[in-house]
């Protein structure tokens, strides 16, 4: 708008350039060298670097524990993100429209904050948190089992493999469920009571209007939710390594990727071999990314 | 109708129990927490907490946290908000590859990056300091902060500007009488978005801030809880737990309506 005023460059140049060498320093500079880095057998001895081609990506892919990895991180990318949004829409659709005739409930605005505030806690405080619920012998969740006479159900949650990367993943949900409930309430509460309203009186039962009628409406949250949660779910390291004994889990049934890259880098010093995960790392979000967008692309609702 | 109730109230149940839990269990004896974990304490401890804050050095923690999370949002909202204002308001060649370029930032976890700029850190000799953590705090929370501060500032009428311009105001000027004040609730929503993403960083310090004196809270409170393993100071824990998240349940209580509209517009855009 003002190309011709004077100044203009010298002033652009102030705005824009010291942003622009910090993030070219500390973050293109370092996504760069990963994939170089990724093809070579880097111990951390400076001018000692040999390229070795894809042999890091070929050893990944006969590496049991990156397998194990994968396939926790996989399990998790599918149920973090369904329980997640299950949950969050019929919490927000119980606040939104459990009132008398669709209307919002009783103490919507109570239910909402109570909700939200996990999302506010860090997760490595989470864990933390976390650990001690799950103690098997004085933790809350055993005691509460004791206490309602359900003694039979305690279990050494992190400590038994079938069960840990469960609760783990309980974790995540738990923390993350109340953001979501809020979002989708928010664009609930942009449904006008009218339609909500005429598909009861069709005779609809108050599941099928949330599916077929609300959730419909709500497309681009859940597909924004699911990119979300996805990432949050092909991430997981500060929960696990945290929480679970190892770090890594018993019989390694809560490694993730990051974990692994963490343990390769700063334990073993292998960094090319980490760089790799990282890379690997990087085309599972990236393809996560396009499938949920691809997925959402269908033709849309619009509200008159 | 009642049922309804009843979902609700038991995911509150299910989402405040932990909570309380840690927090009334931090002002119990170790005794008590193992005997009767229902009851309330015979007397508060708040001992456990002064232990927690001096001894298990979580005073520390929460100061080292103070200095780099205020330094790196201050940084962030400077450095975001001039980029944002540049890319969004002057038309010139390369901008659109310059916005492009910091946008695509949001793509990449930070794991891949990870091994790299442990080095790059560590060459630059900021290893385990507070400007290299402020520094790589703030080049991290840019991408996000100049996506919605270049989509606030397009939105911002030009008429204001255009006069302040006539009235032989600089370009800087502009930006900080005019466009800047104009810009508060959108500087008010990222500000919070991003005073949350950098007080609850932990990667990024685990891998970057090696000295444990120099830990921040979350780190500080993990490296706890690890080497104390399951047997000691329960209450002097649950105590450092408490202290971590009694600040942000403050903020919340105070600003809740803000954090919720904020955080959840951020997920919209």
């Amino acid at each position: 708008m003002t190309g011709h005023r004077h100044g203009t460059y010298r002033f652009l140049a102030g705005a824009i350039l010291p942003a622009l060498a910090l993030y070219a320093v500390f973050v293109l500079s370092p996504y760069a060298q990963a994939f170089y880095l990724s093809l070579t057998d880097w111990t951390g001895v400076s001018g000692d670097v040999g390229l070795v081609g894809f042999d890091n990506f070929r050893r990944l892919a006969g590496d049991p524990l990156f397998l194990a990895a994968l396939r926790n991180n996989g399990v998790m990318l599918v149920v973090v993100p369904v329980v997640t949004i299950a949950l969050g829409l019929l919490l927000a659709a119980l606040v939104s429209f459990g009132g008398r005739r669709g209307t919002a409930i009783g103490g919507a605005r109570f239910y909402q904050i109570a909700y939200f505030f996990p999302q506010l806690l860090s997760l490595p405080i989470i864990a933390v948190l976390w650990q001690f619920v799950y103690h098997p012998n004085d933790g809350l969740l055993n005691g509460l089992l004791r206490a309602a006479g359900l003694g039979g159900l305690a279990r050494s949650w992190l400590g038994d493999p079938h069960l840990a990367l469960a609760a783990v993943m309980a974790v995540l949900v738990w923390s993350s469920v109340g953001f979501y409930m809020v979002l989708f309430a928010a664009a609930m509460s942009a449904i006008p009571t009218e339609i909500v309203e005429a598909a009861t009186l069709d005779g609809a039962g108050r599941l099928a209007t949330l599916w077929r009628v609300v959730i419909p409406l709500l497309r681009d949250n859940v597909q924004v939710a699911f990119v979300y949660l996805g990432v949050l779910a092909l991430d997981g390291f500060a929960v696990v390594q945290i929480m679970t004994v190892g770090p890594g889990g018993p019989d390694n049934a809560t490694e993730v990727i990051g974990l692994g890259l963490y343990r390769n880098a700063f334990t073993y010093g292998k960094f090319g071999y980490a760089a790799a995960m990282g890379v690997a790392l990087f085309f599972l979000t990236l393809a996560l990314a396009v499938v949920a967008l691809r997925a959402g692309r269908r033709e849309r609702v619009e509200l008159a | 109708m009642k049922r309804a109730h009843v979902f609700l109230v038991s995911w509150a149940a299910v989402v405040t129990l932990p909570l309380l839990w840690a927090v009334v269990s931090s002002l119990k004896t170790d005794r008590e927490i193992l005997t009767s974990p229902w009851t309330l304490p015979a007397t508060p401890r708040f001992d456990n907490w002064a232990r927690a804050w001096d001894q298990a050095s979580i005073g520390r923690y929460f100061g080292n946290s103070a200095i780099v999370v205020g330094g790196a949002l201050l940084l962030t909202m400077l450095l975001g908000a001039t980029t944002a204002y540049a890319l969004a308001r002057y038309p010139f060649r390369g901008n659109r590859l310059v916005y492009f370029v910091f946008v695509a930032g949001m793509l990449f976890p930070v794991f891949l990056a990870l091994v790299p700029l442990f080095f790059v850190v560590k060459q630059l000799g900021l290893l385990g300091t507070y400007p290299g953590l402020i520094l790589v705090y703030t080049a991290y929370a840019l991408p996000f902060t100049v996506f919605f501060l270049h989509a606030f500032f397009r939105t911002l009428p030009t008429a204001l500007a255009e006069a302040a311009f006539l009235d032989g105001c600089s370009h800087w000027g502009v930006f900080f009488r005019v466009m800047l004040p104009l810009a508060r609730p959108g500087l008010v929503t990222v500000g919070i978005f991003n005073f949350l993403g950098l007080w609850n960083q932990y990667l990024l310090p685990l891998v970057l801030n090696p000295d444990p004196d120099r830990y921040v809270l979350a780190q500080g409170l993990a490296a706890l809880s690890v080497s104390q393993g399951y047997r000691s100071d329960w209450s002097g824990l649950f105590a450092g737990l408490t202290i971590a998240m009694l600040p942000v349940l403050a903020a919340y209580v105070v600003f809740q309506r803000q954090i919720r509209s904020g955080l959840t517009a951020g997920a919209v855009r």
